[in-house]
């Protein structure tokens, strides 16, 4: 019986021989054939005492099953050698750079501006906007500035004819929107503004965010409360805020509103206030039965504390270098 | 305002250290810009006492100086000051000691005699601008002392960013009075007697027109010596105030307008002629001020004058002709109350800003004008000598402010201020401010001092508890809120997304100014603007920009000069356009692009951009697919363009923008001279809220039918398109065109375009035949109305 083995033995070393589908094929033929070593063997089981036949008969078939699998085996390695030699001659260059349509980006200030857009938007606050060439009347006089006040030297206005100027605070949105829609009213309103000022730290043209809540009850610990939460889902994290009194023609108390800013300094963020009575009057609400707060910032003053850019003017050069940053 | 600490702290007691002061002063509204250590690096000099003096033997300007510093310790110095004099109390650097600039004092011989060490002026250690001899220090000024411990040095000086409504912050006394309101302080004041009046001297003051001059208090003094030093406890504090010491009288004006608040004019009395009265300037009339400028007076400006003319601009700036100097013997002091109506912004007019004008704008305590004329008198007399005449004092009642009293009730504060502060406190805080309190049971009635001009309604006072209470201390509280919805999604969601949408195609965002240069908005309007800024920063910016085209130019050109060769930039703005009193502001999408279709990549289409890939990115923004039909594009002659490359877009028959290629004419201007392609779109009228109708949509095959014709060149392909759609718009779904071709092979002057038309019946499927059916009816019909010709 040496001869079984010996047989799975040679057939096995056959295949292990074989690299070629073509050779697999030679050896199946060989072995399994119907002159094959194994067929033959089976053949020669006649010849062998009967008793006897199924004890070999079964040895022949075992080995015939061990030599199959082998086969198969062998078979679907030489396989796959094959493909994966043929798939590696189309190999690539893995490291070079993808191709896509290349994308722009928003300049810093809209990012900025959206961003606050959508935090007042989740708090129910409708955007409203205004003209930016704006009257002497909703810039100043219905916001208390009368003419000759102090603080009207202070703006540095833009002027286009004697009665017609660039605003120079999103404020005239406050008087036209309660003037439209009345109290109760929550608005904020985003725009240009304009100054006559050109230097490091002043641009003749810049942003601002204007808010405006007016209700029945509306109160200053209102006010310190939603600014608090602002200011917190802008810079996502928590933050340490002063206000700290101020003035405002438009606003009575008036503050302004200090972040502390890396543990060491304040930095001024935004003005605010309770909306004074006049103005309130002069939009047609009255102040003994409606109350509310208004604030306004500076969005070029945000945007540069939120990616710290030191030079306010950087955001009107247009550089795309600078630009690319933000996308 | 800039101040001393050492000064404030004459004025009142409050337990607080410097950083505490600043603190409290901030946080009272009086924001501390900058503090400021002063003189701390003189260290070392000291107090010394000229002993004996001699003229060096060989110079003539130079003295040899015994010196006293102290425990009878005596050395000799050389010295080159004019005012050396036995008994004059001095400040002595000795040999070793550093002086603020750096320069070490060394023992040396000056012209062969020993000087063992130096006698400073005030300039050389860095205490005023004074160089014209050495300090003069008071004769009871203690030898030996260190002077920065004589002089309270050193010290902080505390610039405070004051608000506009608070004036009467405008001096010491000032924030001294609002500080008094912290707890544990005490204000103690100095009042002066009335001066001794020893001489009749007296000038005639008349004011004929009494709204503008409600008060003049004025006070003349003969017999006055102002050659000699202002007293270095004044001039110091001037310093520390950044006011320079000129002459006793004028130093004694500066100071009391430093203490009270209330600027003071001294004149000299002698070339006063005739009767001085304020009136308002006449046409054309001219003076020359102290600072020798000559100005042009407008007829609202109120002039001092005597019988020569304008002699002072009230309020602002004295007049040169009736100026003091050190040769003043006669001098006479005003103290005016001008009212804030008619001095508001009449220094900025003159382009000047004086201590004065700054403070009469925002209101000066009407009560307080003799007793700063009476205090200028007094430190007057002390330095100079003199004698005094009558303090004259013109009161206009009527046109003095009134004092007023607000009724302030409980619950409005407490609404307001949305905390509850107990009623005690509340009066406590009012009457820490001097306001006068009567207090009933819900309600106060509060009068309120003179010179607090910014104090009118019961707000202002809620904004004083506020103030004093401390904002810090009032909780924050959520609001009770009870929003409706919005019936409409806001416009700047839509704005974003479109810009979004931009940058998804490859443009970056720029913001540019809204103010251009008139040449070149008016060559792009091809009108004159006239929304013209009247005090423009620059040519550049002296328009409303009628279109974005101008601003996107100009950030193009600075980005090609800045080796970008492939440039995409948008913007979003409004632009102005109309005449100034009925103008027109619309919110406008504009692009500009240049360069290839890909930035640079290793299998990037390095082709130039052109007409069509601009085109395709605005067809993407302005219309989803199911909206295509509404927009349409026709030829123009917009001159901004090249001929022949240029389109005006609209949507339903409405002109909402225009897109093309731009003019070279145009792009000269910008030193351009890349092709360049642009386009810009009205917000509005492009994006009008849009819903969708939805269709059922049909269940059977689509087939498809290509078709190659040749057409007339100047015929646009959108006419075939429609026109082969309307032939049977229920079975052409759509049209494509997938080829277009002029040139070899084709007939001159014609060109060859290939439709693929996508066929489908709503209620059937279309069988072989009626599709060859319905081409045939197309070729046909293009046959007829277009002279098309099958190709082959």
């Amino acid at each position: 019986m040496n001869k079984i083995s010996e047989i799975l033995k040679q057939s096995i070393n056959d295949l292990e021989d074989a690299v070629s589908p073509e050779e697999i094929d030679k050896i199946r033929i060989k072995y399994l054939g119907k002159k094959g070593v194994f067929t033959s063997e089976l053949k020669k089981l006649a010849e062998i005492p009967k008793e006897k036949r199924p004890e070999f008969g079964q040895k022949i078939n075992d080995a015939k099953t061990v030599f199959m699998d082998k086969l198969s085996s062998h078979s679907s390695e030489i396989e796959n050698k094959l493909l994966n030699d043929k798939l590696n001659q189309k190999s690539i260059d893995v490291t070079l750079k993808g191709f896509r349509s290349e994308t722009g980006g928003r300049h810093p200030i809209s990012l900025v501006r959206a961003k606050i857009e959508k935090i007042f938007i989740n708090s129910g606050y409708k955007i409203k906007t205004g003209p930016e060439i704006e009257d002497d009347y909703h810039n100043f006089t219905a916001l208390n500035i009368p003419e000759n006040h102090p603080a009207k030297a202070m703006h540095d206005t833009f002027y286009l004819g004697k009665d017609k100027l660039l605003r120079t605070h999103t404020s005239p949105v406050q008087i036209r929107s309660l003037l439209a829609e009345g109290a109760p009213i929550r608005i904020i309103a985003p725009g240009k503004v304009y100054r006559c000022d050109s230097d490091q730290t002043h641009t003749p043209m810049f942003h601002q965010i204007e808010g405006l809540v007016i209700g029945k009850d509306i109160s200053f610990a209102n006010l310190k409360s939603v600014l608090h939460e602002f200011v917190e889902s802008f810079f996502e994290r928590d933050v340490t805020l002063r206000f700290r009194p101020s003035y405002f023609p438009f606003t009575e108390p008036s503050a302004e509103v200090d972040i502390l800013w890396d543990e060491e300094k304040w930095l001024e963020i935004l003005g605010c206030g309770m909306v004074h009575p006049n103005v309130l009057s002069n939009a047609k609400i009255d102040p003994k039965i409606y109350s509310g707060y208004a604030f306004g910032m500076g969005i070029e003053r945000l945007a540069m504390l939120y990616y710290g850019v030191k030079d306010l003017r950087t955001f009107f050069d247009n550089d795309l270098t600078f630009l690319r940053q933000f996308s | 305002m800039k101040f001393s600490e050492s000064w404030l702290r004459e004025i009142i007691d409050i337990k607080l250290n410097s950083s505490e002061l600043s603190h409290k002063l901030t946080m009272l509204g009086h924001e501390v810009d900058s503090v400021i250590t002063d003189g701390s690096d003189i260290d070392g000099i000291v107090i010394a006492e000229i002993v004996n003096y001699a003229k060096h033997p060989n110079a003539d300007r130079l003295s040899l100086c015994e010196i006293n510093y102290g425990n009878n310790n005596h050395i000799n110095v050389i010295c080159g000051a004019p005012n050396v004099r036995t008994g004059l109390k001095t400040a002595l650097a000795k040999v070793g000691q550093a002086l603020p600039d750096g320069t070490k004092i060394k023992k040396s011989k000056i012209r062969g005699i020993e000087s063992n060490g130096m006698l400073c002026s005030a300039a050389e250690i860095s205490l005023g601008m004074d160089q014209d001899g050495i300090i003069e220090l008071p004769i009871d000024a203690p030898v030996g002392l260190k002077l920065n411990e004589y002089l309270n040095l050193p010290d902080n000086i505390f610039d405070l960013d004051l608000t506009p409504n608070r004036g009467d912050c405008f001096s010491v006394l000032g924030v001294a009075r609002d500080l008094a309101s912290s707890p544990q302080s005490k204000l103690h004041t100095k009042e002066y007697k009335k001066a001794p009046i020893t001489s009749k001297i007296c000038q005639t003051i008349k004011t004929p027109i009494p709204e503008i001059c409600p008060r003049f208090a004025s006070q003349s003094i003969k017999n006055v010596n102002n050659t000699v030093k202002t007293p270095i406890a004044i001039t110091e504090k001037l310093r520390k105030s950044g006011i320079r010491s000129i002459n006793p009288i004028v130093d004694v004006t500066n100071y009391v307008m430093m203490v009270t608040g209330q600027p003071l004019h001294a004149y000299d009395q002698s070339k006063i002629k005739g009767i001085v009265q304020p009136r308002f300037a006449k046409k054309d009339e001219r003076i020359m001020l102290l600072d020798e400028q000559i100005i042009k007076l407008e007829k609202d400006t109120i002039v001092v004058s005597d019988s020569s003319g304008a002699i002072g601009l009230a309020g602002i700036m004295g007049g040169l002709s009736t100026a003091v100097n050190f040769g003043t013997t006669e001098v006479l002091f005003e103290a005016a109350y001008w009212p804030p109506e008619f001095m508001a912004g009449k220094a900025r007019k003159y382009h000047m800003h004086t201590d004065a004008s700054l403070r009469f704008e925002r209101g000066v305590d009407p009560n307080i004008q003799s007793i700063a004329v009476n205090m200028a008198t007094n430190l007057l007399l002390s330095i100079c000598n003199g004698d005094a005449g009558p303090l004259m004092d013109i009161k206009n009642k009527k046109f003095l402010p009134k004092e007023i009293t607000i009724k302030l009730n409980e619950i409005r504060v407490n609404k307001i201020l949305g905390h509850i502060i107990p009623k005690n406190k509340i009066t406590k805080i009012l009457k820490s401010l001097n306001f006068e309190v009567t207090e009933a049971k819900t309600t106060w009635n509060v009068t309120v001092p003179t010179y607090r001009f910014d104090v009118k309604i019961e707000d202002d006072l809620i904004e004083e508890i506020a103030r004093v209470y401390g904002f810090g201390n009032i909780p924050g509280a959520t609001e009770e809120s009870n929003n409706p919805l919005n019936k409409s999604i806001d416009d700047r969601l839509e704005i974003n997304n479109i810009s979004n949408h931009l940058c998804s195609r490859d443009y970056q965002e720029i913001i540019s100014y809204s103010f251009v240069g008139e040449q070149i908005d008016n060559f792009i309007s091809g009108k004159n603007s006239t929304l013209k800024l009247k005090n423009p920063i620059s040519s550049e910016m002296s328009v409303m920009r009628s279109s974005l085209l101008s601003g996107l130019l100009n950030s193009l050109k600075r980005n090609i000069s800045r080796q970008n060769s492939r440039v995409r930039l948008f913007e979003v703005g409004k632009v102005f356009n109309g005449e100034l009193n009925n103008h027109d502001e619309r919110e406008k999408i504009a692009a500009i692009s240049l360069g290839t279709i890909d930035e640079e990549n290793w299998r990037a289409n390095n082709d130039c951009i052109d007409f069509y890939n601009v085109k395709g990115d605005l067809e993407s923004i302005i219309g989803s697919s199911h909206e295509n039909h509404l927009y349409s594009f026709k030829k123009s002659d917009n001159h901004i363009f090249q001929p022949g490359q240029a389109a005006e877009v609209f949507k339903e028959g409405n002109s909402i923008g225009c897109l093309g290629k731009l003019h070279p004419n145009l792009l000269k201007l910008f030193n351009i001279k890349q092709d360049v392609f642009y386009f810009e779109i009205d917000y509005e009228l492009c994006f009008t809220p849009f819903i969708v109708n939805a269709h059922t949509i049909s269940k059977y095959p689509q087939i498809r039918r290509d078709i190659s014709i040749t057409i007339d060149k100047s015929v646009a392909v959108s006419e075939i398109i429609n026109s082969v759609i309307q032939i049977n718009p229920n079975i052409i779904q759509s049209t494509n065109v997938f080829d277009v071709y002029e040139g070899k092979n084709i007939e001159e002057g014609r060109k060859s375009i290939a439709l693929g038309l996508i066929l489908q019946d709503k209620s059937r499927t279309l069988i072989d035949k009626d599709a060859d059916d319905l081409v045939e009816l197309v070729i046909k019909s293009l046959q007829s109305e277009y002279s098309a010709q099958l190709r082959e």
